[in-house]
């Protein structure tokens, strides 16, 4: 039975779901789209960042938004180590496209075995006062667990994209990935430069994990199923474009929640996989990519 | 006549293997060496795309999972002997490698990696929602009452096992010393170059998609007789992907018998520190080997003893 009231409800859930997968596809579209580094590992970050959230905000109370800023920073400097070491094992002997996937393959799962070891496999979740409330406009609930994550995604989307283009790292994250061997020409650092961008994804992973435990309970394996929403989102978006991003991130969400409303949650998981081998089949530099 | 010294140790095995099932050890053995063996066809058949051609294959439990469930499904529709099952099992999962790399193969490599983790994903969702093959609740396989001539069921699993094991092994060194082998090998080290010297990479590429698969769907169809109980959390197990790229790593990928080595060498391990110490520790330790080697040792086992003997016998 077709039903106004539930498209409408699915139409804005989608789009709040999809404002928060931008959050999550932001590090990937910096790290995949213009360093082209391939960080399978990049939804275990998230997940660490969720457990991050959920100690802190447990132990002290914290409000998690507030401890995913504060993380940022840390994560940016284990991002940069990271990268220090895939450039000398790999990037630098051009050994990126198997040892390097592998390479990240191996990451995400210590990452995720490690959390089950500590923690176990039970769903953790954190309090704060806006979970549970909801904002009711005609037939449509718009719940603040929902509308937070969204807003706060929306501003980093809108920062980075801003920092890109405005500033002079943000510039030079962009030209390395167009001509390396011009950057280096004009007397910038590759290294360093990818080492910078590669630390700023991570850091965003900090965020984009207090955002995931804010709209729902996470445990260790919650990660793999962002894998297929990231790389479809970044590979739809057009590789590196952070506004195609941002609409490719739309598009999913909105696809998964009405998927979930008419035909049973079940199937939600399936569609990221289908968009992506789709994209990949018919488009494969995506909506907004360079031809 | 010369006598190959590889064909006669592979016949070797084999007696070895139906003779210790004629002594009387714990059965506890056959079922560590079955797990070994399905370990080692996966590691092969991971080794001759990503080892022999250079592409990653993410979703080695989607194969293995749709070779044991294709065995499921037709045992419980048709009621298939275990060889037609084996066979029924290796021609979908070879259909479903030929389409995946049909799909994704012209692009870059990275993109083929993606797909392999999407299908398994989409493949996983799809078994969940299937419910004549027990969906997300999983379902229950009846051992059959028939076991040859041997003692028990195990230990004609385990035979059955062993000779697809050797014959996986087989078939990866015939296409390692092959004229396709050599053209493999010239797309992983420079596809373009490969191309222009008249290589036909595409359908070369293809081939190991296909064979890969096959055999990944090979050492998943007798899975369910194995275990007895299958649902898709376990069957799309991480930890077989994991395995499977982690085994050929740390053995050697270059070589046909680096997976092997591999395969036996962090098997054993894993059954030694699954009784002794705790499955969970086995786990991570396998993610942070396979870290260490690739970062530390590229070319696995094989690369350090070749390096090794051509520092002591230049």
């Amino acid at each position: 039975m077709f039903s106004f009231d539930l498209l409408a409800n699915g139409l804005v859930a989608g789009i709040l779901l999809g404002g928060f997968y931008a959050a999550v596809a932001i590090g990937l579209a910096i790290t995949f789209g213009q360093l082209d580094i391939v960080n399978i590992a990049h939804p275990a970050f998230v997940i660490a960042g969720s457990y991050i959230a959920w100690i802190l905000n447990s132990r002290l109370g914290l409000d998690p938004v507030l401890i995913g800023v504060l993380v940022a920073p840390v994560f940016f400097f284990v991002g940069a180590a990271i990268y220090r070491v895939y450039y000398a094992a790999f990037e630098r002997t051009g050994q990126e496209s198997l040892s390097g996937l592998a390479f990240f393959f191996g990451v995400m799962f210590i990452i995720e075995v490690a959390l089950i070891l500590v923690y176990g496999v039970d769903y953790r979740l954190v309090t704060t006062g806006y979970i549970g409330a909801t904002i009711e406009i005609g037939v449509v609930g718009i719940p603040l667990r929902m509308l937070v994550p969204f807003l706060v995604a929306s501003a980093l989307t809108a920062g980075i994209y801003l920092y890109l283009s405005r500033t002079f790292m943000g510039r030079a994250i962009l030209a390395v990935a167009q001509d390396r061997l011009a950057l280096q020409l004009m007397g910038a650092d590759p290294v360093r430069v990818k080492q910078f961008a590669f630390g700023l994804a991570i850091a965003t992973t900090a965020i984009a994990g207090a955002l995931l435990i804010i709209i729902g309970p996470v445990e260790p394996s919650v990660g793999r199923q962002y894998i297929g929403r990231v790389f479809a989102i970044v590979v739809l978006g057009g590789m590196g474009s952070i506004p195609g991003m941002f609409i490719a991130a739309m598009i999913l969400g909105v696809a998964e929640s009405l998927v979930a409303s008419f035909m049973g949650p079940s199937w939600a998981p399936a569609i990221a996989f289908g968009l992506l081998l789709l994209t990949l089949a018919v488009r494969p530099s995506g909506l907004f990519g360079r031809q | 006549m010369k006598i190959s010294v590889f064909w006669s140790s592979i016949v070797l095995v084999f007696l070895a293997g139906l003779g210790l099932t004629q002594s009387a050890v714990n059965p506890y053995y056959f079922n560590a060496l079955y797990v070994i063996l399905q370990a080692t066809i996966m590691a092969v058949a991971w080794n001759i795309l990503g080892g022999f051609t250079g592409y990653v294959n993410f979703g080695s439990a989607a194969f293995f999972a749709v070779g044991a469930y294709t065995s499921i499904a037709l045992d419980k529709t048709l009621g298939l002997p275990l060889p037609l099952l084996i066979l029924a099992a290796a021609a979908v999962c070879g259909l479903i490698g030929l389409g995946v790399g049909y799909l994704t193969l012209r692009l870059k490599g990275v993109y083929f990696a993606i797909a392999t983790l999407a299908m398994a994903i989409v493949i996983e969702t799809f078994i969940n929602n299937w419910s004549y093959v027990g969906g997300a609740r999983g379902v229950y396989i009846l051992t059959p009452e028939k076991h040859l001539w041997f003692d028990t069921y195990i230990e004609m699993l385990f035979v059955v096992m062993l000779g697809l094991a050797l014959a996986a092994v087989a078939i990866s060194r015939q296409l390692n010393s092959s004229r396709l082998g050599r053209g493999l090998a010239a797309i992983r080290d420079d596809e373009l170059a490969a191309e222009c010297a008249g290589v036909p990479t595409l359908r070369l590429k293809l081939v190991s998609t296909t064979v890969m698969g096959a055999m990944m769907g090979v050492a998943g169809a007798p899975y369910p007789f194995f275990v007895t109980f299958v649902d898709p959390i376990s069957a799309f197990n991480l930890f077989v992907a994991v395995n499977a790229i982690a085994m050929p790593m740390i053995g050697g990928t270059a070589h046909w018998i680096g997976p092997v080595i591999g395969a036996l060498l962090v098997g054993s391990l894993q059954e030694i520190i699954t009784v002794t110490i705790s499955s969970e520790l086995n786990v991570l330790l396998v993610g942070i080997m396979l870290v260490l080697f690739i970062t530390l040792a590229p070319q696995g086992i094989v690369g350090l003893a070749q390096k090794l003997r051509r520092r002591f016998f230049p």
